[in-house]
């Protein structure tokens, strides 16, 4: 089986981050970037499926900026035998991201691939379905177990009323959610021999894909902040300040 | 006939949530709804009821990404606005049905500024995003916390739809997590509890005093890591989306992650033994101490104050 995973370079989720105050968007210079968390657990699942056999090759494809090489680099280290990076310096809608990686896929032929559910800066959750649409394969999404059965996959999702399990067959696209399991942190030796690991740089022109957005972003505006509040004494108190917030409460 | 609803179902029930998305929907046009399930009568007969509902249309079918997504391409092209709910299942199907139509969606929407412009976190919430959308059809799906319910009192008529639709994926099982507790994503309001709550059984503390208040139960990340409450309990920016009246927060730090998910919160109360919690210094009202002392007793003196919802 061949796998590949799509990953992606964001603003490190440790990181508070800050709405430039011309309201243009989210403060992004001078500020660290890590591998998208999501983007991990897929890796982490395609180097695991790989450690129990039957699997060829992983190749790690990534959409943006050279920096992007960065969290190729990370994926290749926890275990990824080579990758693609699509260079490009704009912000591409979802349906772009999706439409290059389609035309990667063509190149590739993938039994599997794997991708993070979302990215936790536009917090989209849009790619691995429109992917799996454009390849016109089946998808199992929020992945939170992944088993291997023959030509088949047995996926277990995390959905809104707990988990559900279904059965896709190959070739499909999985989106990994935060429970599928616990990506490695790669041991030095690993980084040092990713970096002679092959790393394929291609500009996002070459791929034949209109890169121009469809939506047209007015602002990016900070939430309205909260006011601290009172610190009350005793229960009786807070029982009676929990009372006046029901009582004013719209019914429904 | 502009705007199509897909219908959220559990377990042969109309997800509560529904009322919600058609009055965010009816701001954009007269509602239809769609409902695929296998057995859409009764799910459909409830969505008849929402007041703004147009028309019900129902489609026989085990309800997977695909089996969903080729029903609404089937109708999209009637439609110039195809919604559903920002849930599991609305997720799962608008971006592939997006694909499918060649249409950048846009989606957890929180506010509609008009009939092409909206409002959408990003960076769990940390930033609004508005957008224009100069597209001839609009894909979208809504936050129904964001959105008052549309009142009952309906009588729509219900078409049903002979399309045969297929997938290649197959449900195999469910697994649900038994709770009559109100739904975390809408309730009014939403108690939640930290990993200082210690244990399995320190979460009956919690349960208990939602159950006084007729309120949904959460946790935060650490406790569900540590297996004190259920995944789907999960609070934050990589679990569930609140935005209740009132969020009462026990034990809890307010760790980044939690805190991006409550951003929603009318008001957020806060008990916390320690004063320097993030979470104490944004609640509108805190008690500090032993949350194992202070819940048994508010329990008792909410309900001596006769609080029954």
């Amino acid at each position: 089986m061949k796998i590949l995973v799509a990953v992606k370079r964001v603003v490190d989720h440790n990181v508070r981050i800050r709405v430039r105050p011309d309201v243009t968007g989210v403060e992004t210079t001078g500020v660290r970037m890590s591998m998208n968390p999501f983007c991990k657990h897929a890796v982490e699942a395609a180097v695991q499926l790989a450690e129990k056999g039957d699997v060829s090759e992983i190749v790690v494809v990534s959409i943006g900026p050279k920096q992007s090489n960065d969290v190729i680099l990370t994926a290749l280290a926890m275990g990824a035998h080579r990758g693609i990076l699509v260079e490009t310096d704009a912000a591409l809608e979802t349906l772009t991201i999706a439409k290059l990686l389609a035309k990667v896929v063509a190149e590739e032929q993938p039994d599997l691939i794997l991708l993070g559910k979302q990215a936790v800066d536009d917090d989209s959750n849009h790619v691995g379905q429109m992917l799996a649409a454009l390849t016109n394969r089946p998808q199992a999404t929020f992945a939170s177990e992944i088993v291997v059965k023959g030509a088949e996959l047995e996926v277990t999702r995390e959905v809104d009323y707990g988990r559900e399990t279904i059965a896709v067959p190959l070739p499909a696209v999985v989106t990994a959610d935060l429970r599928l399991n616990t990506p490695r942190n790669a041991a030095l030796p690993m980084v040092m021999k990713a970096r002679s690991k092959p790393l394929a740089v291609r500009p996002a022109a070459e791929f034949g894909v209109d890169l121009a957005p469809r939506l047209s972003i007015e602002k990016i505006s900070p939430p309205a902040e909260r006011v601290p509040g009172k610190k009350v004494g005793s229960v009786s108190d807070f029982a009676a300040a929990i009372a006046s917030e029901v009582n004013e409460m719209e019914a429904l | 006939m502009s705007v199509l609803l897909l219908a959220d179902h559990d377990n042969g029930a109309l997800s509560p949530a529904t009322a919600r998305l058609v009055a965010a929907a009816s701001e954009l046009g007269a509602v239809d709804i769609l409902v695929v399930a296998e057995n859409p009568a009764d799910i459909a007969a409830e969505a008849a009821k929402i007041a703004g509902v147009h028309k019900v249309i129902t489609v026989v079918a085990p309800a997977t990404a695909e089996t969903i997504t080729n029903s609404l391409e089937n109708l999209a092209q009637r439609y110039r606005v195809v919604t559903a709910s920002a849930s599991s299942v609305g997720k799962d199907v608008i971006p592939r049905l997006a694909a499918k139509l060649d249409i950048q969606p846009v989606t957890d929407v929180v506010e509609i500024l008009g009939p092409n412009r909206f409002v959408r976190p990003i960076y769990a919430g940390n930033a609004l995003e508005t957008v224009t959308d100069p597209q001839a059809t609009h894909l979208l799906t809504f936050r129904a916390s964001a959105f008052r319910p549309a009142a009952l009192g309906n009588d729509a008529p219900i078409e049903s739809s002979n399309l045969s639709v297929t997938s290649a994926a197959k449900f195999l099982a469910a697994h649900r997590t038994d709770s009559d507790t109100p739904d975390l994503a809408t309730a009014q309001i939403v108690i939640g509890g930290g990993v200082s709550v210690g244990s399995a059984e320190g979460f009956q503390l919690i349960e208990k005093l939602g159950k006084t208040l007729g309120a949904a139960v959460g946790a935060t990340r650490a406790a569900v890591d540590a297996g004190y409450a259920p995944n789907d309990w999960q609070i934050g920016q990589t679990g569930k989306i609140i935005a209740p009246d009132l969020y009462i927060a026990i034990g809890i730090s307010g760790a980044l992650q939690h805190l991006a998910g409550i951003q929603g919160a009318k008001k957020i109360f806060a008990i916390n033994s320690d004063p320097e919690a993030p979470l104490v210094k944004i609640a509108d009202v805190a008690l500090i101490g032993d949350l194992f002392e202070i819940v048994p007793q508010l329990v008792a003196e909410l309900e001596r104050l006769g609080l029954k919802r």
